[in-house]
């Protein structure tokens, strides 16, 4: 076996030499000729009677062509520069701990920063709308991380609790009249209920069975929504949800609003203010229950879960309470974070809830380190914000978002925060890289 | 009965649409032990690229239906081909050894990178093409006036599937190269040790399991004679509930099970609510996931600790 390997480390040395990086720009070229040359080099649409018609676009086929050449023998130069894979990921451990006490400061850090976000970017509405929303894909990443971090059971149709939760608001604000408040946790109960309607039959599924699963059950509980017209509206959604209010005190111009209360001048952005300072206080209290959860013994069980399930049962954990658990808790953050978007928008269709969706928060989890709190708020902002910047090219971001996904498993399938700090420990808690956890099949 | 009949011809054309497309999930879960997420997008690439080298044979002149239709299938075939091959290379291959999630997520990216890919390269809108194969047999005339109809489309998309499911089972039991393939199913490891090019298996692997899809792809294409950048996403699942539903690993069981979910399909549309259609899929697939996890055809997982 030793010499297998040895033979086998051998052969994938890099090989210097302009012939053989030239060679492998070439193939590359080639390929991307060959794949490129109907779907870029013809463009097909249908014309004026109903017809297709085509129009060639040998232009930009080379163009790609030539850019693939050039491409490839830069990645290869780095990679011969680089030197030989893996050595680059062998962080000394000193350095690792010195990462890990920086990274003590940074989430205060970053904590007092959003606090103040509002006061320094008032006049900004675009800044303030985009901060809300990352706090609630913050919030989302928090409550997967729950079920895909702590638990290690993946799930591709977490974008389904959302949905029941802005949905349970809508229909209970618009139809009873009830406020934001009493509806939030209505939507969340229903929402992990849900959660526990899933867990149940999934509770024997292990690894990508489970995660397919879970795809389905997201996709069938927005194909009720679309079709189910009489009560959801169907395609069409769910307009004018009531605003959310401030104990009963509406943020309106009107007499009764809160500026004309505190007898200050009305600006809509109060409300923006107020909103942002409730997902805020939301995604808190998900960080928070999740901390607190953690160091419970069923936070410890779903941390074994995660690391070895035949091993947890052999020390005599209740598996089964476990998973519904989390199913039921991450359901239920997930749910408050709908009833958000659902009192934020104003309006709901079932276009919000596809599992580009699911799959967006599920990257936050993945690339933020699965399990890492600070993580998860870090690449919630880093995506968000990544996808606002290409908010120009709409058509090209959601290739972008799969073209980065693709890439940062290659280049870092443990996520930007590789690292496990221990929640029990022998006298000196020593955070360890993920690359050294084995995951079991959870 | 009459239009019984009818829906079972149409279930049957189906599920051997779906069968194709199940085969290659199969396959790659039985070697590499993965979701390949993308493989329902290579399917929709496959008919883009049926539908694209169709209009250009035609405005070349070419006018002999047979022949247009086995150069399209050929050209559809090779350059779906290389699309898998290039996505397990750039996708996959550098995360064999990674950890279990790595490749999942890794698979849904090259999803979304395909169906953008052909979203940005194509345009948005469906691509419809007028009926390339016309012409049928009446196969019953009943007596309140309605007809069962068995058209040529539906005898060409069931005879290649037969054809191609020949060829392809023969290829996997006969061959060296379907004979390495169950080798590394069962071992790789072994299997590298006794000489088998494991990397080069599972490439292989891939390149089938696409041109397969894109025979799919382009039966799609003729039978309902339109494609769109976003088909791949429901028909992959679809594919792949049949895949589990036969028996993941088995081949047959793929087939069985495509088969199956053709015939499912199309009668919950016929008998129930054309709405509701993908959510009965859907629910299949969680019901036999759970009751019958190793499927019609497939071995029982034994787990080793």
């Amino acid at each position: 076996m030793g010499y297998v390997t040895a033979s086998a480390t051998d052969h994938k040395q890099p090989r210097a030499g302009i012939a053989f990086i030239l060679k492998k720009a070439l193939i590359s070229a080639f390929v991307a000729l060959v794949l490129f040359s109907l779907m870029i080099g013809i463009r097909t649409e249908a014309g004026p009677t109903g017809q297709l018609i085509y129009w060639t676009r040998f232009g930009e086929l080379a163009t790609l062509v030539a850019i693939v050449f050039v491409g490839s023998i830069a990645i290869e130069l780095v990679r011969q520069w680089l030197g030989p894979a893996g050595a680059s990921q062998l962080v000394p451990a000193p350095v690792q701990n010195g990462l890990a006490a920086a990274g003590r400061y940074v989430a205060p850090a970053l904590l007092i920063f959003t606090l103040l976000v509002p006061v320094i970017f008032y006049r900004q509405r675009y800044i303030l709308d985009l901060g809300i929303l990352v706090l609630t894909y913050v919030m989302l990443g928090w409550g997967l991380n729950v079920v895909v971090g702590l638990a290690g059971l993946l799930d591709l149709g977490y974008v389904a609790f959302y949905a029941v939760g802005a949905y349970s608001y809508a229909l209970f604000a618009t139809t009873f009249g009830l406020s934001f408040w009493i509806c939030l946790p209505i939507a969340g109960i229903l929402a992990s209920l849900w959660g526990v309607m899933l867990g149940f039959p999934v509770l024997r599924l292990r690894g990508d069975y489970l995660a397919i699963v879970t795809l389905a059950f997201g996709e069938i509980i927005r194909l009720v929504i679309v079709n189910w017209q009489s009560l959801t509206g169907g395609p069409n959604g769910i307009s004018s949800i009531p605003r959310p209010t401030l104990f009963g005190i509406p943020l309106t111009p009107g007499p009764n609003g809160l500026a004309a209360k505190l007898g200050i001048a009305f600006d809509p952005t109060h409300r923006l203010v107020f909103l942002f300072y409730v997902i805020l206080a939301m995604a808190l209290l998900t960080n928070w229950v999740t901390i607190r959860l953690r160091r419970l013994p069923i936070g410890r069980a779903w941390e074994a879960l995660r690391e070895d399930e035949v091993a947890c049962r052999a020390l005599g954990i209740n598996t089964t309470t476990t998973k519904l658990t989390a199913f039921a808790t991450g359901a239920l953050f997930g749910g408050f974070a709908g009833a958000f978007f659902a009192t934020r928008q104003g309006f709901i269709s079932p276009e919000s809830f596809t599992f580009q969706e699911s799959a967006l928060v599920l990257a936050i989890v993945v690339l933020g380190g699965m399990g890492s709190q600070l993580g998860v708020a870090l690449a919630a902002l880093a995506m968000i914000g990544g996808f606002e910047l290409f908010r120009g090219l709409e058509q090209y971001r959601m290739l972008v978002f799969g073209i980065a996904m693709v890439l940062l498993m290659i280049w870092r399938p443990r996520g930007l925060i590789g690292h496990r700090a221990p929640t029990v420990y022998l006298k000196q808690a020593q955070a360890i890289s993920s690359d050294l956890v084995k995951e079991g099949h959870g | 009965m009459d239009y019984f009949a009818q829906q079972l011809i149409n279930g049957l054309v189906l599920g051997s649409i779906y069968g194709l497309i199940a085969i290659g999930y199969t396959m790659v879960y039985g070697i590499v032990g993965m979701i390949n997420f993308a493989h329902g997008d290579i399917f929709m690439i496959g008919g883009f690229i049926a539908l694209i080298s169709f209009l250009v044979l035609v405005s070349f002149g070419l006018t002999a239906v047979p022949v247009v239709l086995l150069i399209v299938l050929l050209v559809s075939m090779a350059i779906t081909a290389l699309y898998g091959w290039t996505v397990e290379r750039i996708a996959y291959r550098p995360l064999r050894h990674s950890f279990r999630l790595a490749p999942m997520l890794s698979a849904i990216g090259m999803s979304f990178v395909l169906s953008n890919f052909s979203q940005v390269a194509q345009g948005a809108r469906v691509k419809p093409v007028p009926p390339i194969i016309t012409g049928g047999y009446t196969l019953h005339q009943g007596s309140s006036g309605f007809v069962v109809q068995l058209s040529n489309v539906q005898i060409v998309v069931v005879l290649t599937t037969i054809v191609l499911l020949a060829i392809f089972t023969w290829l996997v039991a006969r061959t060296r190269l379907g004979r390495d393939m169950r080798a590394c199913e069962q071992d790789q490891t072994m299997a590298a040790l006794l000489g088998v090019d494991v990397d080069r298996t599972i490439s292989m692997t891939f390149v089938i399991g696409a041109a397969l899809a894109a025979v799919a792809g382009m039966m799609y294409l003729l039978y309902y004679g339109l494609v769109d950048f976003f088909m791949g996403f429901v028909a992959g699942i679809k594919a792949f509930t049949a895949a589990v539903l036969g028996g993941i690993g088995s081949l047959p069981g793929a087939m069985l099970g495509g088969l199956a979910i053709g015939l499912i399909e199309t009668f919950w549309s016929a008998y129930f609510s054309v709405e509701y259609k993908d959510v009965a899929a859907f629910s299949i697939l969680i019901v036999v996931l759970i009751f019958m996890p190793t499927g019609l055809l497939g071995r029982p997982e034994v787990e080793k600790v």
